[in-house]
């Protein structure tokens, strides 16, 4: 994938580059808002991540609402130190996909950047998904694995529909008290991991492979274990 | 205070030069300190009234007393020209001369006085000896001194030309009346003069209640200013508007000192329970830069370092979140929502944490349950309270989460059966970075219920922790939503009151 990073913190940056690099992205950096403009209009990323604070006289939002007035797509996550959350609304509404405030764990930033781009691709509606041989029909909403039906809770289909959608990608704790139960604050205790081993009780118990696996220190991922 | 009569009045346009001088003395008016007592132009102001109110009286009285009597004397004097007239009608000269003797010899009215004259002005008749040099013009009143036998008298007397050269003078004696009516209207000056007095003694009065009523407030804010908040505008318990003022001002002062109360504890909250953590994680990583062994040795060093940082941020996020909200600028957030969905959602996502621990969950509650609110913000407040339960509640006993609508508020009870909070400690729990005895060795920021408190009060409602026996149980106290039923009646699903917001997939 290719990500354009705008973030004038020298470490910050060097941190987010080398990271990314890592996880095998092309990366491109700039240090401040109008490179960064010039760089997010004129070439072709798959993701950009937009620190709000910038010198140069263009700060993010209006790097990100210049770019969007030229009716340009590409999913933006914020990466700010404002972490108010009126700050975070203005940010969403000046076309951020998605926002993080800092600090932040890379392993987080990671993940989000990952579902972010994943979701630019989701244009036609789906019907189904699969991971393995675990299927979800979701028009009748019902969930076979191995063509043996499982029984879920709404929460639980909806946790397993959130992870089957972002399958091969690492999903965080955060990540899926927001996207499936809608809650920005975090818990001090591990309701997640409660929620996703009970989920595990049915949809992996019962066979031979397992399908969604913890990251240690990040999240969880599902996937087929061929792939790991 | 000092309202700007120059500002207050629209400058003519027409004359602008009379119009600026105009504003110049007005402005140096208004300079002048006596005039911007606001105590001076009330007093000024009562004693106007009072004296214009005084003079009123006077004058009425003056009108209905000695006017009166002058009217009496004009009334007598017509009647007695009318007699003599009629006499002067039937018998001419002659009978009216007869009509003045008998009338002055019957002595009827021993005031009155008749005087008639020929052509030549002599007398003919009457009790005055000559004609009065000063009555000239005819048929007109006059009051003159008149030489009645051996003393002069005041008189009133009306002139009367009658044909044939003619002339006939009609008065009263009116001395005595005279007399009476100075008296009275030296009375009445004197009367007038006690006003004065009184106006000016009561304008002073006026002047020095409203300095003395303001002069405690003025005081306290002068205090306050200095830096003592602990000051506050004494009532006098008479319930009027200056203790209504008062009172305004002393609840301002206290929700000042509330906040800076709150401002003194995060900073000592800094200094302390932010420099302890720092402290772990500097010395934890100098450790592991002086006697790593190894690789995986610094490595676990620097993990655990993280961890403890970690942990400072989600402090620190704790403090910013709790300021913003104790700030009030989230009410623009503010949307219908149903309690139950709320309450029935956290259940799900905290009974199965429960059940994991061997614990329970109960909820107890009826849809619908409107109120106006933040929605995340409540979700935060009840999981924190929810997280509390959770930790020192032990396994086998229930939590109680219910809630109940009470008229026009709504309470949520979060209620568990743990150590609970000594009395002492309950209305300190609330405070940031406060941990009661028994929470210390447990993990935790000591922020969780003052974030609880600052959400309840942003929604006007009120937090209670109450003795469970054994256990604590926090009883929230909300607003109901008593529009509930025209904002559900505007959606086209009576049941749409959870704001909509789509997953993000």
């Amino acid at each position: 994938m290719r990500i354009l990073l705008v973030e004038d913190d020298r470490d910050v940056a060097g941190f987010v580059v080398k990271g990314l690099r890592e996880a095998n992205h092309v990366v491109e950096h700039a240090a401040n808002g109008r490179d960064g403009l010039f760089m997010a209009a004129s070439e072709q990323f798959d993701a950009i991540i937009l620190d709000r604070m910038l010198p140069g006289g263009v700060d993010g939002l209006r790097l990100l609402e210049t770019l969007r007035a030229q009716e340009n797509t590409v999913p933006v996550l914020f990466l700010s130190a404002l972490g108010q959350v009126d700050d975070r609304v203005k940010g969403l509404k000046a076309g951020g996909d998605d926002y993080l405030t800092k600090p932040f764990a890379f392993a987080e930033l990671l993940a989000r950047v990952e579902a972010l781009t994943r979701r630019g691709k989701a244009d036609s509606p789906v019907t189904r998904l699969a991971v393995g041989d675990l299927e979800m029909d979701l028009l009748s909403r019902s969930v076979k694995r191995a063509g043996q039906r499982i029984d879920l809770q709404p929460r639980e289909y909806r946790l397993l529909e959130y992870l089957m959608r972002h399958a091969g990608q690492v999903v965080t704790r955060t990540m899926l008290l927001e996207g499936v139960w809608d809650y920005h604050f975090d818990p001090q205790t591990n309701v997640i991991d409660v929620h996703v081993s009970r989920l595990r009780q049915k949809v992996d118990k019962p066979f031979p492979k397992p399908l969604l696996h913890t990251v240690r220190n990040a999240g969880y991922i599902m996937r087929p274990d061929s792939e790991g | 205070m000092s309202s700007g009569i120059a500002a207050a009045t629209p400058p003519s346009e027409k004359n602008p030069a009379r119009e600026s001088k105009r504003v110049r003395l007005l402005s140096r008016l208004r300079r002048s300190p006596l005039l911007r007592s606001a105590g001076l132009r009330f007093a000024v102001l009562y004693a106007i009234i009072f004296g214009l109110s005084a003079l009123a009286l006077a004058i009425f009285l003056w009108w209905a007393t000695a006017g009166l009597l002058n009217r009496q004397v004009e009334a007598a004097i017509n009647a007695d020209a009318q007699g003599l007239g009629e006499r002067y009608q039937e018998g001419g000269i002659p009978a009216l001369i007869l009509t003045i003797q008998d009338r002055l010899s019957q002595n009827i009215d021993e005031n009155a006085i008749y005087l008639l004259v020929d052509a030549g002005f002599r007398p003919i008749a009457g009790n005055l000896d000559n004609w009065p040099k000063q009555v000239s013009a005819s048929d007109s009143w006059f009051e003159l001194l008149v030489k009645r036998g051996d003393h002069e008298a005041l008189a009133r007397i009306h002139r009367y030309d009658l044909p044939g050269g003619f002339h006939l003078l009609i008065g009263r004696d009116i001395g005595s009346r005279a007399k009476l009516r100075s008296l009275l209207t030296a009375g009445l000056l004197w009367a007038v003069l006690v006003m004065v007095v009184l106006g000016s003694a009561g304008a002073l009065a006026i002047q020095s209640l409203f300095k003395r009523s303001l002069a405690d407030v003025s005081a306290t804010a002068d205090a306050i200013s200095r830096g003592d908040l602990s000051n506050r505008v004494r009532i006098s318990g008479r319930g009027d508007e200056f203790d209504r003022l008062a009172e305004t001002i002393n609840d301002m002062l206290d929700r000042i000192a509330r906040l800076m109360d709150g401002v003194r504890q995060v900073s000592n909250a800094i200094a302390h329970d932010l420099r302890t953590p720092i402290t772990r994680a500097r010395a934890r990583l100098e450790d592991a830069a002086l006697h790593a062994r190894d690789a995986s040795d610094l490595h676990a060093a620097v993990e655990r370092a993280t961890s403890d940082l970690d942990g400072i941020v989600s402090v620190f996020q704790g403090l910013l979140r709790i300021a913003e909200i104790e700030a009030g600028s989230r009410r623009s957030a503010f949307a219908s929502l149903d309690l139950y969905e709320l309450l029935s959602d956290l259940h799900e996502l905290y009974g199965a944490a429960a059940e994991e621990q061997g614990q329970q969950i109960e909820l107890l509650a009826k849809p619908p349950l409107p109120m106006f609110g933040d929605r995340d913000l409540l979700q935060q407040a009840v999981a924190n309270l929810l997280e509390n339960a959770l930790k020192f509640s032990p396994p086998g006993k229930p939590i109680l989460l219910a809630a109940e609508r009470l008229g026009d508020r709504i309470e949520i009870v979060v209620a568990d059966s743990g150590p609970g909070i000594p009395v002492e400690d309950r209305a300190r729990v609330t405070e940031r970075f406060y941990r009661g005895e028994s929470a210390r060795s447990t993990p935790g920021s000591g922020l969780g219920l003052s974030l609880v408190q600052a959400v309840v009060q942003l929604h006007n409602g009120g937090l209670r922790l109450e003795d469970n026996h054994p256990g604590v149980r926090a009883v929230l106290s909300l607003p109901a939503e008593l529009s509930a039923n025209r904002r559900l009646g505007k959606t086209e699903r009576p049941n749409a009151t959870k704001p909509v917001t789509p997953a993000p997939v």
